[in-house]
Parts: C-alpha cells; sequence; structure tokens
C-alpha cells in the first residue's frame, strides 16, 4: 500500500506582467480530495494551475507533493486548459495514442488502454476521424480521454467543463470520481458546479490575500 | 528515451505528410531565386560558373528558413507544448526530434532539388557534388540555429521575420565554410576536406548546443 497523496501549497506567490496575480495561497490536499477553484474572470484561477503544473514561475512560496513516485510535480500532473492538445490532422486515436505513450509514467496498470477511454468519452465511432472534423464539444472529450491513457494523480483541469453537454458532463463526473476514488487529487478552476458532492471550494478573489478555510 | 525521439519524428512526419506541400513550397521557392539570380547578374556562362555554388548555398538557406518559423507555433497554439513540458522526455529532446522531422521533410528536398538546379548555373558533375555534399552536411546546421530564433519568437503572432532576422548573422559561418568548400570542389588552393571538415564541426556544434539555446527559450514562456 503506498502513502497517501499530499500536496501542500504554501504562501504561493505569482507574478505575471510585473502584475501580482496571485499572493498568497495557501491550501493542502490529500489523495482522494477534489478542489474546485472558482472567483471572478481575472482572478488568477488559470494562473494557479500553470503554476502549480510548473508552467509559470513562482515569486514566491513553496509547492510540495509527497506520496507520489515522482519527487517533481510536473511529472505527476495532468493539465488541460483551453488548448486541447490535439493535432488536427491527426486521428483522435492517433493522438492519444501519442500521449499515452509520451505521458506514460510506466504507472500502466492504473491507465485505460486507448479503445477504453474512448468508450468512456462515448468516442469510440469517432476514433478514426481527424481530430479537425471535432465539434469543440468533441474535441474537448478527447482531451479529456488523455487523462485517462496516461495515468497521473493529480489532475489541474482549467474549466474542464467548457462545451460539454449534460450527458458528457455526468460521463466526466464519474471520471473524477473514479480518479478520486483511487487516491488521485483533482484541482479544477471552474464556473459551474463539477458534479462532486465532496469537493471543496477555493474562492479567488481579486488582489485580497486568501487561503482556504 | 530513444523511443520517444521516434515518436514525435513520427508524429511530425505524418502530420506534415497529411498537410502536404510544405516540401514543394520549399522547393518551388528555392527554384524562384535561383532562376532569377541570372536575370540580375547576366546570362554569362562562365560567371554563373564560378558563383553557382555561392547562389545555391544562398537561395537553400533562404528557402529552408521558410517555414521554420511555425516550428513550434503550432504546438504552442494546439497546446500540445504544454504537454512536452510535462513529460519524463527532456524538452531538448523534443526540440532535436523537431528539428529531425523538419528538416526530413523541408531540407532534405532542397539537397534533393540542388543537382538539377545546379544544371542552370553552368555547374559540371564535380561541382555538383560538392554542392550537394556541403548541403547535406550544412543544412542540419540551419534548421538547428533557425529552431533558437522559432523558440524565442514562438509566442508572437507575426514572428516569421523576427525569426529570420535573428537567426540569419548566427548562420553566416555555415554559409562561408559551405560556400568555400563548394567551391574547392572544382579546384583552386584550398583542398575541398578543409572547409568541409569545419563545415560537419560547425553542424555537430550546432546539434550539441542548439537543442538547449532553443529548450531554454521554450520555457521562458
Amino acid at each position: 500500500m503506498k502513502p497517501a497523496l499530499h500536496l501542500h501549497v504554501e504562501g504561493l506567490c505569482v507574478e505575471r506582467g510585473g502584475r501580482r496575480v496571485l499572493a498568497n495561497v495557501s491550501f493542502a490536499l490529500v489523495g482522494g480530495e477534489a478542489l474546485a477553484v472558482t472567483g471572478p474572470n481575472g482572478a488568477g484561477k488559470s494562473t494557479l494551475l500553470r503554476a502549480i503544473a510548473g508552467l509559470l514561475p513562482k515569486e514566491a512560496g513553496t509547492l510540495t507533493l509527497t506520496g507520489a513516485t515522482e519527487p517533481d510535480i510536473a511529472l505527476e500532473t495532468h493539465y488541460l486548459a483551453h488548448a486541447d492538445g490535439l493535432k488536427a490532422q491527426l486521428t483522435v486515436a492517433e493522438n492519444l495514442d501519442f500521449w499515452a505513450s509520451y505521458l506514460s509514467t510506466g504507472e500502466n496498470a492504473r491507465s485505460l488502454p486507448v479503445a477504453e477511454a474512448l468508450k468512456v468519452m462515448a468516442l469510440a465511432p469517432l476514433a478514426e476521424i481527424p481530430a479537425a472534423y471535432l465539434s469543440a464539444g468533441q474535441k474537448r472529450r478527447a482531451a479529456l480521454a488523455r487523462l485517462l491513457v496516461a495515468y497521473r494523480p493529480l489532475w489541474l483541469l482549467d474549466e474542464p467543463l467548457t462545451a460539454l453537454d449534460a450527458a458528457s458532463r455526468a460521463r466526466f463526473s464519474a471520471a473524477m470520481r473514479d480518479h478520486c476514488a483511487l487516491g488521485g487529487v483533482v484541482i479544477a478552476a471552474t464556473h459551474e458546479p463539477l458534479g462532486l458532492d465532496e469537493a471543496r471550494e477555493l474562492a479567488l478573489g481579486k488582489v485580497a490575500e486568501r487561503s482556504l478555510v | 528515451m530513444s523511443s520517444a525521439f521516434a515518436l514525435i519524428l513520427l508524429r511530425e512526419l505524418r502530420v506534415a505528410r497529411r498537410i502536404g506541400g510544405s516540401a514543394t513550397m520549399g522547393v518551388v521557392f528555392f527554384l524562384c531565386l535561383v532562376t532569377i539570380t541570372p536575370f540580375a547578374v547576366g546570362p554569362d556562362p562562365n560567371l554563373l560558373a564560378r558563383i553557382g555554388p555561392a547562389i545555391l548555398w544562398i537561395s537553400a538557406l533562404l528557402a529552408s528558413l521558410l517555414g521554420l518559423d511555425r516550428l513550434f507555433q503550432a504546438d504552442a497554439e494546439d497546446g500540445s507544448l504544454d504537454q512536452f513540458h510535462l513529460a519524463h522526455t527532456p524538452l531538448e529532446l523534443a526540440v532535436l526530434a523537431k528539428c529531425a522531422a523538419h528538416w526530413t521533410t523541408s531540407s532534405l528536398p532542397l539537397v534533393a532539388a540542388a543537382p538539377v538546379l545546379g544544371l542552370m548555373l553552368q555547374q559540371d558533375g564535380l561541382a555538383l557534388a560538392g554542392v550537394v555534399a556541403t548541403l547535406v552536411a550544412g543544412t542540419p546546421a540551419l534548421t538547428l540555429i533557425g529552431a533558437i530564433g522559432a523558440a524565442a519568437t514562438v509566442t508572437l503572432r507575426r514572428g516569421g521575420l523576427l525569426m529570420a532576422l535573428l537567426a540569419l548573422p548566427l548562420t553566416i559561418p555555415v554559409l562561408i565554410f559551405g560556400v568555400s568548400a563548394a567551391a574547392a570542389a572544382t579546384g583552386g588552393t584550398v583542398p575541398f576536406a578543409t572547409p568541409f571538415a569545419i563545415l560537419c564541426a560547425l553542424t555537430l556544434v550546432s546539434l550539441a548546443l542548439c537543442p538547449f539555446a532553443a529548450a531554454a527559450a521554450l520555457r521562458q514562456l
């Protein structure tokens, strides 16, 4: 039995373009928990996720992940943003095959085969269609399927429900619940309910110092 | 590690094949440059034979910069670049694989077209062989140096010209030794091997340094 996952964010400050976007954000999550990051546009939700993933440099504060295979947070993280990471010229299956191999961390027991992941996201009939021909919602579902084909315990999701219809939302909420049940952590920036009853909430306001209550 | 390299290489080649036209476009541009030069310098066969290697090299240099600005832009736009940051595979290796794919799809067709275009410039067999050999050895360096410019301008909407401005000065040593080796192939005071060895060394140095420089630029986004 592996030790449970712990993510500690302590006094995180991030600047973008000389302006402090995040000031003193602190929270802690253990494996199985989900965190909904809420706040008005421009409150720094996306910045927070990118900073945790290591895609943005942090001005101050510490990020620690314990109980994971890799000490580097980036290698334990799935990051899903507005851009779907799909090559328009490749088919959905080719795109997912690539990411399954490229993002694999060796934990293949907890990763789904591409065909399975496509079924979970109800994309199986579209597997051989080039991603260019998918609708916005279908592209989003293909991007969500990426989270399933290479297991990584920490999911950072930026508006994951955008463009999804009700059935897809339910499917993805179920996938997030399964991920948490396996000991994973979900942090989602969102304006809408995630469909997770037990999700905690971190409300980012403008400028003021904040921490999780 | 090598499988990750192969993964990106295959993906890039597949994307390039489905988009199509990138090789043809470069070769046609190469043809245009080579064709307009005699209109400017005059159709004297002796003059063309003498400056032919230089014309071919300058044209190949400009043609190989064509399309290089898109090297990382497509990945930045569709979000693939963020995923490359989060992978086990070092970003440097991803850069190298992308350069290898770009060279195969854009520069290799130029090398293949060079002998045909050389005939238009009064180049004999030995001169053609010299141009092809120097282009094979030198164009990888051009792609790798261009990758630094492409990485530095990846977020700019119209970064193409800036990319060329950044990369062109750095390609001057490659151009000097490429042209002098190609010219030495048909005789002269310098043996072919001397400038050619320096050209190969320049390519090897770019191979060792440029992926790190380009990856460092991509990390600063």
